[in-house]
């Protein structure tokens, strides 16, 4: 690589032009009819170190992302280049050696955690497979993760449906940092707690990253979360990204109007602002099957003119800071 | 204040559930006002017995779950009194209610049309083709494209917000006086609960239907309340005006709510306060004050009896031992 003109280290995670299509079937020979176009050629870099913040609204496949780069979805077209290497069309077998470094906290701890499985058996399964520490030391080192997330040493012989919500997703959380991954996508990792537990969780993803070094694809629909924990954010509707930049940026100067959508139409805990000006979006998402021609954001956008109606705009910007928009520069 | 004044009068209510231990007081004291046109926000984490209160008020609690105490005046008659029938007359007509999934609480064998008629036919005695119109002029109020077609449909064949503001045009098809809405927009992407919050306000003004909202979304409190009624471990923890609210939180459980909250509208914070611990299991055998094992300012006090819920300041009701004149010792209980 030309490292000495090129100030930008090189990313941990890069995806080009990524393409995961779901095919609807029909008939007796389940032929292919159509494909719901999840994702649609997303370019995205992620950076060592950092949290990246991937919001949209359902259905827009921002999840679907997340499970292609672990390795649960194929991608349909695209690379995922992840320390150099493009791991989209790893086999199963080859993505084993991959997943102690790539690791996913899900959404539902209720769901995520085998209910007959103790935590000493959940955490010690991923020890011992991978061979991350020798038999001998596996219970010192599930102390070890119990501790680092927050939950008891006693926690060890119980079940998990004896947790609550939030302690649950903290055993998620240290079944995904016991095989020691650099990467961890965060899949609405906060969104079925209770807000006071939110903020408990949301911390201990800030603290853990600081100490272990570790770099996020942090998923979720809520901007309050992701502005709180992300460095970047990368705004996504129907499969594409709109806008994507530095989460200061991405709050004080939005560019694409979907972005100042989002904005507008979050509730702001504060009654003395209850009448904002706000741009209130109509309609619904339009189906990923036949998405808009043109700017996909064109049938529900306050500001589309006739040549968003036929010309796909491109992310433009600097290295920083772009949004794909006809209008935002 | 009596409760005749009022459209809604929550008094004492207490609802408890059938389980191998016994019964189990869930809503534990609940009492509330509801004006006319008023929106009076429930707001909660869960397990706090906010939907509850509001099955408990439309008597829809299912098997092993019955009122043990208190009373619920609406237009001046208890309604817990009432018999099935009666109730019935009131259920959907004059009291109406929206949940949280419009999938769920919509029948996906029968169309749109039939399921916003039954209601209208039943209550306003209108015959089906009064109904039909009526209908389809409401499903036009809520701003539903191609509504003729719509009313031949079935559930499926529409996207979560405009089942949502289906039901919210069969909520308000016979103008009730209070509209019951239990997270109405949780379940839908921003972009949608922006619309339907708005929808509900419209309409709800128009109509001078008065709204118990219930939610756990302090933003959506802040966006939509006149009141606020905060609910912890089945009990109110602090009643005031939405503005008061934000502004001068007096319990420690809304003060920590509140700063728990990431924002969109503040500058980059540090870090998160959060409230530590978590919401009391078994909270009904607990003596004290139920917040007491997550309090920062806990006292002896607190740890085995009960704050009351006092007034405060005018219009403000407070459940803590350690707030302005309940600590000094003069206090007024909220509701007699």
């Amino acid at each position: 690589m030309n490292s000495q003109n090129n100030k930008q280290p090189s990313p941990l995670l890069s995806l080009e032009q990524l393409k995961v299509y779901y095919p609807i079937r029909k008939g007796i020979i389940k032929r292919t009819v159509d494909n719901v176009k999840a994702v649609d050629g997303v370019d995205l870099s992620i950076y060592s170190g950092e949290t990246l913040g991937l919001v949209g609204e359902s259905g827009c496949g921002k999840s679907t992302i997340g499970k292609a780069i672990v390795g649960l979805e194929k991608p349909t077209k695209g690379r995922i280049l992840f320390d150099g290497d493009d791991i989209a069309g790893y086999s199963s077998d080859e993505m084993i050696n991959l997943r102690s470094e790539l690791q996913i906290v899900f959404q539902d701890p209720y769901s995520s955690l085998n209910p007959r499985k103790r935590v000493i058996d959940l955490l010690s399964e991923p020890l011992r497979v991978h061979r991350i520490v020798s038999n001998g030391d596996v219970s010192k080192e599930v102390d070890r993760l119990l501790d680092l997330v927050g939950l008891p040493k006693n926690s060890k012989n119980r079940y998990p449906h004896e947790f609550s919500g939030g302690q649950r997703q903290r055993i998620g959380i240290a079944r995904a940092l016991s095989l020691r991954p650099k990467l961890i996508v965060c899949d609405e990792p906060v969104s079925a707690l209770d807000v006071s537990i939110q903020a408990q969780v949301l911390n201990l993803f800030k603290d853990l990253q600081k100490e272990l070094n570790l770099t996020y694809l942090f998923i979720a629909h809520g901007l309050g979360a992701v502005k709180y924990i992300s460095d970047r954010i990368a705004v996504m509707y129907l499969g594409k990204i709109v806008e994507i930049g530095p989460t200061k940026e991405i709050f004080q100067n939005p560019k694409h109007p979907y972005t100042r959508a989002l904005m507008d139409a979050s509730p702001i805990p504060n009654p003395h602002l209850r009448n904002r000006k706000k741009v209130v979006l109509q309609g619904d998402v339009p189906s990923p099957v036949n998405p808009p021609k043109g700017c996909r954001f064109h049938t529900r956008c306050p500001m589309a003119e006739a040549v968003c109606r036929v010309q796909e705009p491109e992310l433009t910007g600097d290295s920083l800071h772009s949004s794909a928009c006809f209008f935002s520069h | 204040m009596t409760e005749m004044d009022d459209l809604l009068a929550v008094n004492h209510l207490q609802t408890a559930f059938d389980t191998d231990q016994g019964l189990v007081v869930s809503v534990d004291d609940v009492s509330f006002r509801l004006k006319p046109g008023e929106t009076l926000a429930l707001v909660g984490e869960s397990g706090s017995g906010k939907s509850v209160t509001a099955l408990s008020v439309m008597q829809l609690l299912g098997k092993g779950s019955r009122i043990v105490g208190g009373k619920v005046w609406f237009e001046g008659t208890n309604v817990l009194e009432l018999d099935d029938k009666l109730m019935r007359e009131i259920r959907g007509n004059k009291i109406s209610m929206i949940f949280q999934e419009p999938m769920t609480s919509l029948n996906p064998v029968l169309t749109i049309g039939y399921q916003m008629c039954e209601s209208i036919m039943l209550h306003l005695k209108q015959s089906k083709k009064e109904a039909r119109e009526a209908a389809i002029a409401m499903l036009r109020k809520v701003g539903l494209p191609r509504v003729e077609q719509i009313m031949d449909e079935y559930p499926l064949a529409l996207s979560g917000g405009m089942r949502q503001r289906v039901m919210i045009a069969m909520a308000l098809s016979c103008k009730p006086k209070v509209l019951i809405a239990d997270e109405p927009t949780t379940a839908l992407d921003v972009t949608v609960q922006a619309q339907i919050m708005q929808l509900m306000k419209e309409l709800c003004e128009e109509s001078g239907t008065a709204i118990l909202l219930i939610t756990h979304d302090l933003g959506v409190v802040a966006e939509m309340a006149d009141r606020v009624l905060v609910m912890y471990a089945g009990q109110v923890v602090e009643e005031t005006d939405v503005y008061t609210l934000f502004d001068h939180p007096e319990h420690p459980y809304t003060k920590g709510l509140l700063k728990s909250i990431p924002r969109i509208d503040a500058d980059e914070h540090e870090s998160l306060e959060s409230i530590p611990g978590v919401v009391p299991v078994r909270y009904q055998n607990i003596a004290g004050c139920r917040f007491y094992n997550r309090c920062p300012i806990a006292t002896e006090t607190c740890k085995s009896v009960l704050p009351p819920l006092a007034i405060t300041n005018e219009g403000h009701y407070t459940r803590c031992w350690e707030v302005g004149n309940i600590k000094e010792g003069v206090w007024e209980e909220a509701y007699e």
